[in-house]
């Protein structure tokens, strides 16, 4: 079964360079999800993977095939675009059985698949429809449908779900994953949403300015971010970020926050040894922090500059020298605290995260 | 409890300014000019010639006749023959179908090809057909009757329908590119993904969205040939004659007192096929013009 693999990679439009010596392997049966803002070259990508952009340099594989010059209808790949790209004059039907326009098969097996695909994504009442006559998420579902009649092993989605509302999305997010269960099919996702990515993805590639920043697991993506730009980007409220800087190495390790608190790095897992006096970054997740301001790495008493409420959560801004500093906690919690309060919160050893300041890498 | 009219109170409809009285006049005049003299023309008519010898051209006719329209359709003379203006008028429409069907399909497909497909230099191509249409018919002239003798066409009613069909090719080209360039680039990419074929999308996907655009074009092309006079004089030799040029030999080559009724009715015989195709297809023409491809 097929692997897919970008092997050093290079895209230019004109002068701009939007990739350069890109490497990304895609296992087989994996939900491969690209997170990224925008214009950081995601669908370029996938683009390119489908055949609809040339490659400036470098091989694209599908197994052992070298596919980089191959017909994009050779290369046994199915495309969901982000704005459905169904064809208006033909009907549900219509659009599913043009999907199966470059394959050669007889009519009763192109009534089957049709069939089949409206079947499982239950959109068999609406087969005779136009889609300037189907509702949002209707349109993403036949979308979907001339994809899966093709009945190929990889499946491409570029940003699908952005177009629908938020209940929609939840709904389709559980719908395409259900299918890449029961399908056991490749699927290369492309989204800016991180929720999307965090819930559906076997793995998560996070790219910014056409360079993969990490490669891994939502979890690993999550809890040991690679870099500065990683850990900025997923999580929301986003990981708060302080300056410090490294006041002794060794098993002994510690920082010092700029307000001159105090950071016990000795539980601290180093993947580079730090310098006495480096400047660092340290990463404090919201939900890590704890409310009762015992114990742990870290602890800061700071008066509190607003709150916030996000349905299930509440999230307490504390302030910060010129920064604020976000700490989730209880709703019932979060109402008794009073703006200009001083709250007392500590970090637990193990959750915190540390960068160099200068490289921006995890230390 | 209020009903939903408890409130209703209505708002004055606005009332004619003087700027609205200002366009009103000024339409009032573009229509009389256009408008006199099509009056003129349609009551002579149906004017006897004892009548139309007393001169006063705006009077109504006192006996409505038919008899010119009769003899302006199949005996008027034009030149030597005397078969009216009918002959001019299936030596036109043997003109019109072939040129539509060769600058219609021709144009819509290297339209297609130039805006949704990666065609090699077609930006200079597109700058060299932008010039081409804007070469006065007169400058090509005399090479291309030279051209068409050549190849064997010139003075047959082929040889008019090519050379109408070609020089409409590159401003209806151009038109068509325009068009289908506002087709969303995902559904072209879609189609490329599902088939790849350029002949299978062009029939399945492109054609079947072009309604708009065929009927503008259709109309331009119709109008523009049926009315086309030069192209028909110099192309079509002694026999081939286009509706236009019957028209006008018609109408000059009376000798002793000319039959304005005649005239007249053989005017309005050679303008009536354009008016009916405005007639029957301009709202598809305005809708044509103002939407693009995709209905949204
Ligand atoms: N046809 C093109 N010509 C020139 N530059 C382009 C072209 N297509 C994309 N780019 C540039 O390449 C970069 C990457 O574009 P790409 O569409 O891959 O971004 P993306 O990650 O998909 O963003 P989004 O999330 O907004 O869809 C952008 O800076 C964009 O401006
Ligand atoms: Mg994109």
């Amino acid at each position: 079964m097929p692997t897919i693999a970008f092997e050093h990679i290079y895209k230019d439009y004109g002068s701009l360079r939007v990739l350069a010596d890109l490497n990304l392997s895609v296992d087989d049966g994996e939900f491969l999800v690209l997170l990224g803002p925008s214009g950081c070259g995601k669908t370029t990508l996938l683009n390119m993977l489908a055949g609809l952009q040339d490659v400036t340099a470098g091989t694209i594989r599908i197994g052992e095939e070298d596919i980089t010059e191959l017909d994009p209808k050779d290369r046994g790949l199915a495309m969901v675009f982000q704005s459905y790209a169904l064809y208006p004059t033909k009907s549900v039907r219509g659009n599913l059985k043009f999907g199966l326009a470059a394959q050669k098969l007889d009519r009763a097996e192109i009534d089957r698949r049709v069939q089949w695909a409206a079947e499982l994504l239950q959109i068999t009442p609406l087969m005779d429809r136009k889609p300037a006559h189907l509702s949002g998420g209707q349109r993403q579902r036949v979308a979907i449908g001339r994809a899966l009649v093709k009945n190929v092993d990889v499946f491409l989605f570029d940003e699908p779900l952005s177009n629908l509302d938020a209940k929609l999305r939840t709904e389709m997010r559980l719908e395409i994953k259900t299918l890449h269960e029961q399908t056991k099919s490749t699927i290369v996702y492309v989204t800016h949403d991180q929720i999307e990515a965090m819930t559906m993805a076997t793995r998560i590639a996070v790219m910014d300015g056409g360079v993969i920043q990490q490669f891994g697991t939502p979890d690993e993506v999550y809890e040991t971010p690679a870099n500065l730009f990683v850990a900025g980007f997923i999580g929301a409220p986003a990981m708060n970020i302080l300056d410090a800087t490294i006041t002794s190495s060794g098993p002994q390790a510690s920082a010092t926050l700029s307000d001159g608190t105090k950071i016990d790095l000795s539980h601290y897992e180093f993947t580079a040894n730090p310098n006495e006096g480096q400047a660092v970054k340290v990463g404090l997740r919201p939900e890590h922090f704890d409310t009762s301001g015992k114990g742990g790495v870290v602890s800061l008493t700071l008066p509190v500059a607003s709150r916030e409420r996000t349905g299930s959560d509440a999230t307490i801004f504390l302030k910060f020298g010129d920064d604020l500093i976000a700490v989730r906690a209880e709703p019932a919690e979060a109402r008794d605290v009073m703006v200009g309060d001083n709250f007392a919160v500590s970090f637990p050893a193990g959750k915190l995260n540390l960068f160099d300041a200068q490289t921006g890498q995890r230390m | 409890m209020s009903t939903m009219t408890d409130n209703f109170v209505p708002r004055r409809k606005k009332r004619i300014t003087g700027r609205s009285i200002a366009i009103l006049a000024f339409l009032a005049m573009c229509a009389a000019f256009f408008c006199i003299p099509l009056y003129v023309v349609i009551v002579t008519s149906f004017k006897t010639m004892d009548q139309i010898r007393l001169g006063e051209i705006f009077s109504l006719p006192v006996t409505w006749t038919l008899e010119p329209w009769r003899e302006a359709w199949s005996e008027a003379c034009s030149g030597i023959k005397c078969e009216g203006v009918s002959a001019g008028f299936f030596a036109s429409l043997k003109i019109l179908f072939p040129s539509l069907i060769l600058s219609l399909s021709v144009s819509s497909v290297t339209g297609y090809a130039l805006a949704l497909w990666n065609v090699r230099w077609a930006g200079t191509f597109m700058f060299i057909l932008f010039m081409c249409a804007f070469v006065p018919f007169q400058i090509i002239m005399i090479p291309m009757i030279i051209l068409t003798g050549k190849i064997g066409v010139y003075g047959t009613i082929w040889g008019v329908a090519v050379v109408h069909a070609v020089l409409a090719l590159p401003i209806l080209t151009l038109i068509f590119r325009n068009f289908y360039k506002d087709i969303p680039g995902e559904i072209m990419q879609a189609a490329i993904m599902d088939s790849g074929s350029f002949w299978r999308i062009y029939r399945e996907i492109i054609l079947p969205m072009s309604a708009n655009i065929f009927i503008v074009v259709l109309i331009l092309q119709i109008t523009s040939i049926w009315n086309d006079f030069l192209i028909g004089i110099t192309f079509g030799g002694l026999n081939n004659k286009p509706m236009t040029v019957i028209l006008a030999n018609t109408v000059i080559s009376a000798t002793g007192e000319s039959s304005y009724n005649v005239d007249m009715a053989a005017a309005l015989l050679t303008a009536i096929p354009p008016l009916l195709i405005y007639f029957v297809l301009g709202k598809f023409f305005v809708q044509g013009i103002t939407a693009g491809a995709i209905k949204g």
